[in-house]
């Protein structure tokens, strides 16, 4: 717990001078704003513990305010506000698995699978033959994402994307 | 740098976790120091690893164990360094000599710690700061194979580095300086504190890349138990050698002043208590060697497992040790 939000430690280096005080140079995401920023604490410190989990849940729906998700095993239902969705939101496919992290039960961070699979829904036709794929062009999946995609992908085929990144990978194997 | 570490995290924990190969060049290294020394007429000595006394430095912690015989308990501590049994052995009238062997801190693994580590210290009699330092640079030409150091004073690399000169800037330009975000009140933080942190973060990654620079002339607030210049009282004869981000060696044109001495023991337990750690009795046996009288000389630790790092090009001291603590 940082400034009152739950905090994700991404790096942590401790620093020991021959002479001197050790000290911890800590790199740390706040998980509800999203920040990340780099601290400087004294090695021994102590900091609040957050009550943060992950969970997996399905996607569900939207009710126009709130995006519902579900466990599949015990049917418990959780809702998210636009906030923790963030970007999520462009990846968002019914019955797909996300991670949710819960922070005292309510949901702060809604974060895809690392790759998803997608239907393009529009992009213009590209030049028969051009297989280098040198630049791409703008495609349009199913969920309203935007991603470069090699020249010869063309509308209605499904490519898998990379979440993280947002890049196109290769065409869906199915 | 040699990425070997993920490779090797994978063996069994039973496994040494450093390579067949370099356990070999490891050991050819040791000898090399070892004949280094031969070849100068600088003895070999043995310290007690366990002692009746510990450190007070206010920022090294002793591991300490009890022996238990009936009724009685004594406490013994390990040592942190072979530095106050090697100066009672040159007030006894030892002549020149060194360690190489294991010293223990208190404090937490890292990239480029494990509590348990390879230490070599030598002490030479008549030397001055410059004159050891000399010698250190040959050492390191010889086992590291490469260029003669560089000099910089504390003073200069400030100027340098940071644009601050550290006799007249005041404590907030030197916070601003650190352009760091802090989870404790870095305004209550001692200026030595603040020093440091600026040499860690904004000096250390810029020096000695090429060949190994030698930091002279520290502030004599940091003195520890080196000499304070008489030509120039706000500097102390302690120097620091630094190469390619990993802080090597730390000397002194030693303190040969028993009452100085203690003065700056009780100095460390004053901070020691403002710090909330706990008191440590200053060691009485070297006390004592220092009033019977150490002879004049310059003094030197450095750690064998970081120059072996260095050596052979290793990412993590880890990689260094058969059983690094997590395998130990």
């Amino acid at each position: 717990m940082l400034d009152g939000e739950p905090c994700n430690i991404l790096e942590n280096e401790y620093v020991k001078p021959g002479k001197g005080q050790a000290f911890n140079r800590v790199k740390i995401r706040k998980l509800v704003s999203g920040k990340v920023l780099e601290k400087t604490f004294r090695s021994g410190e102590s900091v609040e513990g957050a009550d943060v989990m992950d969970t997996e849940l399905s996607y569900l729906y939207n009710d126009g305010e709130f995006w519902h998700f579900m466990n599949n095993e015990t049917f418990e239902q959780v809702a998210a506000d636009e906030k923790a969705l963030g970007d999520t939101v462009k990846w968002l496919v019914e019955n797909d698995l996300f991670t949710i992290t819960l922070w005292n039960g309510t949901p702060i961070v809604v974060t895809p699978q690392n790759f998803v699979e997608l239907e393009i829904t529009e992009t213009d036709p590209g030049l028969k033959g051009d297989t280098a794929g040198t630049g791409g062009k703008p495609a349009t999946l199913a969920t309203g994402a935007v991603v470069r995609v090699p020249l010869f992908i063309q509308t209605g085929e499904v490519i898998k994307v990379d979440t993280r990144s947002g890049e196109y990978v290769s065409r869906a194997s199915k | 740098m040699k990425n070997s570490r993920c490779q090797i995290a994978e063996t069994p924990v039973w496994q040494m976790q450093i390579t067949p190969t370099n356990l070999r060049l490891r050991a050819q290294l040791l000898a090399r120091i070892r004949a280094f020394f031969t070849n100068k007429n600088v003895t070999e000595v043995d310290v007690p690893v366990l002692s009746h006394n510990g450190v007070t430095d206010p920022y090294l912690d002793n591991f300490v164990t009890q022996l238990t015989l009936g009724q009685t308990s004594t406490s013994l501590y390990l040592q942190t360094s072979p530095e106050y049994a090697m100066k009672r052995m040159l007030a006894s009238g030892s002549g020149c000599i060194y360690y190489l062997g294991k010293a223990f801190r208190h404090e937490g693994a890292g990239r480029q710690h494990n509590p348990e580590f390879t230490m070599l210290e030598w002490y030479r009699i008549g030397f001055d700061d410059r004159a050891l330092m000399h010698e250190i640079d040959e050492l390191l030409m010889d086992v590291l194979s490469v260029a003669s150091a560089e000099y910089l004073s504390y003073h200069a690399a400030f100027l340098h580095y940071v644009d601050l000169d550290i006799n007249t800037a005041s404590h907030d330009e030197l916070i601003t300086a650190l352009a760091m975000d802090f989870h404790y009140d870095i305004q209550q933080a001692s200026r030595d504190h603040v020093l440091q942190l600026l040499f860690n973060i904004h000096i250390e990654p810029k020096i000695g890349k090429e060949r190994p620079c030698f930091i002279i002339d520290f502030p004599a607030s940091q003195a520890a138990l080196a000499k304070i210049s008489s030509a120039d009282p706000r500097y102390a004869h302690r120097f620091e050698v630094y190469f390619k981000g990993i802080e090597l060696a730390n000397g002194y044109w030693e303190l040969t002043d028993a009452q100085e001495q203690s003065r700056r023991f009780a100095a460390d337990n004053v901070i020691r208590e403002a710090e909330g750690a706990v008191q440590v009795v200053p060691d009485p046996r070297l006390i004592a060697a220092l009033t019977h009288g150490l002879p004049e000389c310059a003094g030197v630790a450095l750690g064998v497992d970081r120059l072996f790092m260095l050596a052979e090009n290793l990412d993590s001291i880890e990689d260094t040790l058969a059983f690094p603590l997590p395998r130990a």
